[in-house]
């Protein structure tokens, strides 16, 4: 493995993201944040949701932010590299075996991903504050599920661009992501869906339902939210999934 | 160390729509195979091309659009695998060992494919860096390359504003940054000014004198024999005829190539030419067109005039080449490179 190429990639992508901060700033987190204010802040201080739907909210909110980044580091740049500017295949000829190229696609992606988890926490809850009861017990615990919603956002990424024509961009915020934010219990606990039976049980195909149950129930723990060990078995099965489909999608793009 | 090519046999079937840059083959379409209900096309690409060009040679591939020359460029950088057949960058099979072919080899690929994210320096110091330069010795090869190539002072702009040419300029010196032992250069001077076409030309000289084995590209004749050692013409993904420029261009009959039309077509005046002195060869074209093929030009035409006249036919129109692989590429395949 030629980890002097895979680093200069990284360094590469670190150097774009830099360049493109403030875009990538507010592409990332105004949407997120007024949803914060407007749901979290603006209808719970005039009575119409219940105080403890801030706590519920801020992890729901990590999750959407993380995962929104990850695929849109991700993928976006596939999409356009692969099908337009083709500005990947010099990184393709570069001495290192293409599945590598891949991989350091998706740790960028990661880390993007938890940047954006990690900023997005003191930013709502500068905007939630005082109502958010944060409490995390288990802080390894926490790392971990950060980190698997990371990298599902960044295989998922993965996924999404090695397979999606770039005439489809539209549909894919419309008829993947949108679906997936809205069932994926990010606005409203896993439990929540107790009246609608069929439904909390279609949910659980749905990845995103792990990453915010899972953020949920290792930063406000006090709220019901799904068993940590279906959390962690979900996320790394949605990660292996992704990642394999990816790589595979990948190497169909890369050579022909 | 320096290294040739060498392909053995080399097919390539596409059984979907081809990339862009690869080229779409001869287009010629086999027996589809059952696959489903819907049974793809099969596109041959590449019909057994073998080829062997010598370490420090410039070799050019001359083809129309779409005879194989891009898709033999992208089984030999690792971009497509090949149907069967063999190919090797040195001692390395292409497609058993990417990583080692990878180090030897520089891509100029066919389509603009810059890092639109980075400036023209960025372009080159990154590109090093995959290749593990240091970080002093990418920052003097770009200087090095920048200025050779004209760009130094838009070397620290987003080349995302940068024309044809310059894109083109740049693409090259990214190439070369990591001094590979064999560049391929895929129709390099598509859409270059003059001006920059002999810049390119000039630079692909001392590159080959530097001890570099180049594999280029091109549908121009004028390209091809102002740079190559030696040529295949390529057609339909085979190699149809192989040599020096000056040897390929000397095994067309007599050299020179008549281009004949006439009002309609006569089999006894087509005899009757083939009688003239110093016609070796007479083939029926297009519609009411006939090529002769000559070892004298100029003084032909009066004596084809009056055969015509006498045989109560009108010649319409006379073109004259002189002895050029664009005759040589006619006489292999009866069509034109520009066709």
């Amino acid at each position: 493995m030629n980890w002097k190429a895979f680093f200069a990639m990284l360094a590469r992508d670190a150097h774009v993201a830099r360049r493109n901060f403030v875009a990538l700033m507010f592409q990332t987190f105004l949407q997120p944040l007024m949803f914060v204010f407007i749901f979290g802040r603006v209808m719970v201080g005039s009575g119409y949701m219940p105080a403890s739907y801030q706590s519920l909210l801020l992890p729901g909110i990590m999750a959407i932010c993380m995962v929104g980044t990850g695929i849109w580091a991700v993928a976006m740049p596939l999409i356009a590299e692969f099908q337009f500017t083709h500005e990947i295949e010099d990184r393709l000829l570069a001495p290192m075996e293409i599945s590598w190229l891949a991989i350091e696609k998706v740790v960028a992606g990661t880390l993007q991903a938890l940047a954006a988890g990690f900023m997005v926490i003191p930013a709502a809850w500068l905007l939630l504050r005082p109502g958010v009861d944060l409490n995390v017990p288990h802080p390894i615990l926490f790392a971990v599920v950060a980190l698997l919603v990371a990298l599902f956002s960044a295989t998922g990424g993965l996924a999404l661009g090695c397979s999606m024509q770039q005439t489809h961009i539209g549909l894919m915020f419309s008829l993947i992501v949108a679906p997936m934010i809205f069932f994926g219990c990010t606005y409203y606990p896993w439990s929540a869906l107790e009246k609608f039976p069929i439904l909390q049980k279609a949910v659980l195909v749905n990845p995103l339902v792990y990453a915010s149950e899972g953020l949920r129930g290792t930063m406000v723990p006090q709220y019901a939210h799904l068993p940590m060990a279906a959390v962690v078995i979900g996320l790394l099965f949605f990660n292996v999934v992704l990642l394999f489909t990816g790589l595979r999608s990948f190497h169909g793009k890369s050579v022909s | 160390m320096v290294a040739g090519i060498r392909t053995r046999d080399l097919r390539k079937v596409y059984t979907s729509a081809p990339p862009v840059a690869a080229g779409t083959g001869g287009f010629s379409f086999g027996a589809p195979k059952a696959k489903g209900k819907q049974p793809k096309p099969e596109i041959v690409a590449l019909d057994g091309i073998s080829l062997e060009i010598l370490p420090g040679e410039v070799f050019c591939l001359l083809g129309p659009n779409g005879a194989g020359k891009s898709t033999t460029v992208g089984v030999l950088t690792t971009r497509v695998r090949p149907t069967s057949g063999q190919a090797f960058i040195g001692k390395h099979d292409v497609w058993k060992e990417q990583v080692a072919v990878k180090r030897l080899i520089g891509v100029v690929s066919q389509r603009p494919n810059l890092d639109f994210s980075l400036t023209a320096r960025e372009i080159l110091a990154f590109h090093g860096a995959y290749f593990g330069l240091s970080s002093h010795e990418r920052a003097k090869r770009a200087e090095t390359l920048l200025e050779r190539f004209k760009l130094t002072d838009r070397a620290d702009q987003m080349v995302r504003g940068f024309s044809g040419g310059m894109m083109q300029r740049l693409s090259i010196a990214r190439a070369m940054m990591h001094d590979p032992q064999v560049l391929f250069l895929d129709e390099p001077s598509a859409g270059l000014d003059p001006q920059t076409r002999l810049l390119l030309w000039e630079i692909v000289g001392e590159y080959n004198q530097s001890g570099k084995t180049i594999l280029l590209t091109t549908h121009n004749m004028e390209e091809a024999d102002a740079l190559c050692k030696r040529l295949a013409i390529v057609d339909h993904g085979r190699v149809i005829a192989l040599g020096t420029p000056q040897e390929l261009k000397a095994s067309v009959p007599g050299g020179f190539l008549l281009r004949l039309r006439f009002g309609r077509h006569s089999p006894e005046l087509v005899q009757r030419l083939q009688g003239l002195a110093g016609v070796r060869e007479v083939r029926a074209a297009d519609g009411d067109g006939t090529d002769l093929y000559a070892d004298r030009s100029g003084s032909l035409v009066a004596e084809v005039a009056n055969l015509a006249s006498a045989a109560g036919v009108e010649l319409c129109d006379v073109h004259i080449s002189e002895p050029s692989l664009e005759n040589l590429f006619l006489h292999h395949t009866g069509r034109s490179l520009r066709e």
